[in-house]
């Protein structure tokens, strides 16, 4: 399986264990060693003004260009968008190269236990990888590649890929090695 | 919720919304295409199928409200949804009334917009699923080109098909244009002989030396003209079906023949003296009482019994009415493969039709419509096309004998034979019932023969 790597590219600290906790949930998901890319660069030229957003497509599109090698999945703690919705969680290429995640809408006011959001997080983060490995919406229940329009739906569904999620990733992770 | 089987079509002028939208959907597992403008959109359903279509309502040039009038005319089981990034209550409501399935307003809320897809996604496969029914239901309703719901007719298909895989003779009864040849063919098709021929021979009408030669063929020389040996529908028919239609007109002395023929299962050429054998099974048809005709000595009994093996009675279309529907629809099919011509029945040409007797049948109907196609102006049927008149011999909404009705039930048939008629003009039909227009109306209403009567009658003030 070829590289895998998170950037942060927030604005604020994440905190010591913010990404370290999404590394190794991906590393169990995906079955293999996944990196932390420390670079302060961030995308010049995504922040949309008028919707006081981030567009997801300029952030995968800087991704292409900039960065470590093999996949990356980017995290922040910036809001998000594509032009029709009124935000996203996150966004990837499908079976591409760059994914972003955000932890804007993962953790709403009034949240008792701030590890929930984490879980969210993490969750996420498997999710949008699976897209870069090809991987559509999955009608499992529980599978981590549910679509989750809101964060309710992020907590009903697991961290892992179902069975058959996981071999898709598996046999497309061992074509591209 | 996964759209694998659900072909999307965005149709949108702004490029960022097509990518974005069609990325959010791929995800899911959709189908997804785009079109930049309205009509790029209307061609594209020209060439395929789509089963949602996300229209932004405010593009230039043909605007999602044209869009949305002909995908329901091109494409009417495809759910189609609005988009806009105004709201407006009058441009939903417009759009709701032409059809769309819902209206979004931009930017969505992702959730709004899951729940919209996964509500589309079933309805879409509800209206998979009721097509597959439809045509299993349709399936059910035929025995090949024969099409009947009636309890009665379902009978005849049962009894035929067990028919169909023996080899014995078969009397089919009915009356003229009831479907009797038909019949017939369907069974030597359902029969382990379909491989072989199927000769159809009406035995009225022909001289009794000429239906012979006819049935058995001829030496060279047997009789004055016959300069050359020729075969029999026997021989033709060898290896398959032989259907002898009107076998209650044939005379004494071919009534003879064929008994021997049936016996024996040989037969010989007019003027000769080879014995042929026999590989034909035989379906005859009468119009006629054969118990009647064998009663008063003008049908041999020994020849009935012969025939009347296996006997299949096909009733009279005026018995099956629940089928008239259907038959329009199978015969409509059928002109339209013919006559490249789609036409539709309007309803009260169709309650004109019902309410018709058929002394001719099947055979009637399937002319009527035949005529309406072709006399209809654009591509419904009115009841003026069809040129069926009230039935003047009966009582109007006389039934079959022993079968007595309501006097209300009576009433509303003849008014709707004397709509039928006047091809709906109430005024004329008025005139005619000796009523006025008002209480007319009244009565159609109130036996919901027409629901436009106002509107569709030229003469009205």
């Amino acid at each position: 399986m070829e590289a895998i790597h998170l950037w942060w590219i927030g604005e604020k600290d994440p905190g010591p264990r913010t990404l370290d906790h999404v590394r190794l949930h991906l590393g169990r998901a995906l079955q293999t060693s996944v990196g932390i890319w420390n670079d302060p660069a961030r995308p010049p030229d995504a922040y949309d003004p008028r919707r006081k957003q981030w567009a997801t497509s300029r952030i995968l599109a800087w991704l292409g260009t900039t960065g470590p090698p093999g996949k990356v999945l980017a995290v922040t703690d910036q809001d998000l968008f594509i032009p029709i919705l009124t935000f996203v969680f996150g966004e990837a290429q499908l079976d591409g190269r760059s994914a972003v995640v955000s932890t804007a809408r993962l953790g709403e006011p009034g949240l008792p236990d701030p590890r929930v959001a984490l879980e969210r997080l993490a969750k996420e983060s498997v999710h949008e990888l699976g897209h870069c490995f090809g991987l559509v919406h999955c009608d499992s229940p529980a599978c981590v590649m549910g679509r989750s329009p809101n964060a309710r739906d992020v907590d009903r569904k697991r961290g892992e890929f179902c069975s058959k999620c996981r071999d898709r990733v598996m046999r497309r992770g061992g074509e591209a090695r | 919720m996964t759209g694998e089987n659900t072909r999307v079509l965005v149709v949108d002028d702004e490029e960022i919304v097509r990518e974005s939208l069609g990325a959010w959907l791929h995800e899911d597992g959709f189908q997804v295409s785009s079109a930049p403008e309205g009509r790029t959109a209307v061609e594209m359903m020209k060439n395929d199928r789509w089963n949602v279509m996300l229209v932004d309502l405010k593009m230039p040039g043909m605007d999602g409200l044209q869009v949305l009038e002909e995908a329901r005319k091109l494409q009417p089981d495809a759910a189609i949804i609005m988009m806009t990034a105004y709201a407006t209550v009058d441009t939903a409501v417009t759009a709701m009334k032409l059809g769309a399935f819902d209206y979004l307003v931009k930017p969505f809320d992702p959730e709004e917009l899951s729940i919209l897809m996964q509500k589309v996604v079933a309805q879409q496969s509800l209206v998979r699923e009721n097509a597959v029914l439809r045509k299993a239901l349709k399936k059910e309703h035929r025995f090949r080109d024969l099409v009947s719901k009636s309890a009665a007719m379902q009978r005849v298909f049962e009894l035929a098909r067990v028919a169909a895989r023996s080899n014995s003779t078969i009397l089919v009864l009915g009356e003229s244009g009831s479907g009797k040849e038909v019949l017939a063919r369907t069974i030597h098709e359902e029969s382990p002989r379909a491989e072989g021929a199927f000769v159809a021979m009406s035995c009225a009408a022909l001289t009794e030396t000429l239906l012979e030669s006819e049935l058995f063929g001829h030496e060279k020389g047997a009789f004055t003209g016959a300069n050359a040996r020729r075969k029999g529908k026997f021989e033709a028919a060898a290896g398959g079906t032989l259907f002898l239609d009107e076998i209650g007109d044939i005379s004494p002395k071919l009534q003879l023949d064929l008994l021997r023929v049936l016996e024996e299962r040989k037969f010989q050429r007019v003027g000769g003296n080879e014995s042929i054998d026999v590989d034909v099974r035989i379906i005859a048809a009468t119009n006629k009482d054969l118990q009647k005709a064998v009663a008063d000595g003008s049908f041999r009994e020994d020849l009935f019994y012969r025939l009347n093996v296996i006997p299949v009675t096909l009733p009279p279309l005026r018995e099956r009415k629940e089928d008239i529907p259907l038959l329009v629809e199978h015969f409509l099919d059928r002109l339209e493969a013919e006559m490249k011509k789609r036409v539709k029945v309007s309803p009260e040409a169709m309650a004109a039709l019902l309410a018709h007797d058929w002394p001719g049948n099947v055979r009637e109907l399937r002319n009527v419509l035949e005529r309406g196609a072709v006399v209809a102006q654009g591509d419904v049927v009115k009841p003026s096309d069809l040129g069926i008149a009230p039935a003047p011999a009966r009582m109007p909404g006389a039934n079959a004998p022993g079968e007595p009705v309501s006097l209300e039930e009576v009433e509303k048939r003849h008014i709707s034979e004397v709509l039928g008629h006047t091809g709906g003009n109430v005024s004329q039909a008025a005139r005619l019932l000796g009523i006025d227009r008002v209480t007319l109306y009244n009565k159609i209403r109130k036996f919901q023969l027409r629901r436009d009567g106002e509107d569709s009658d030229p003469s009205g003030s």
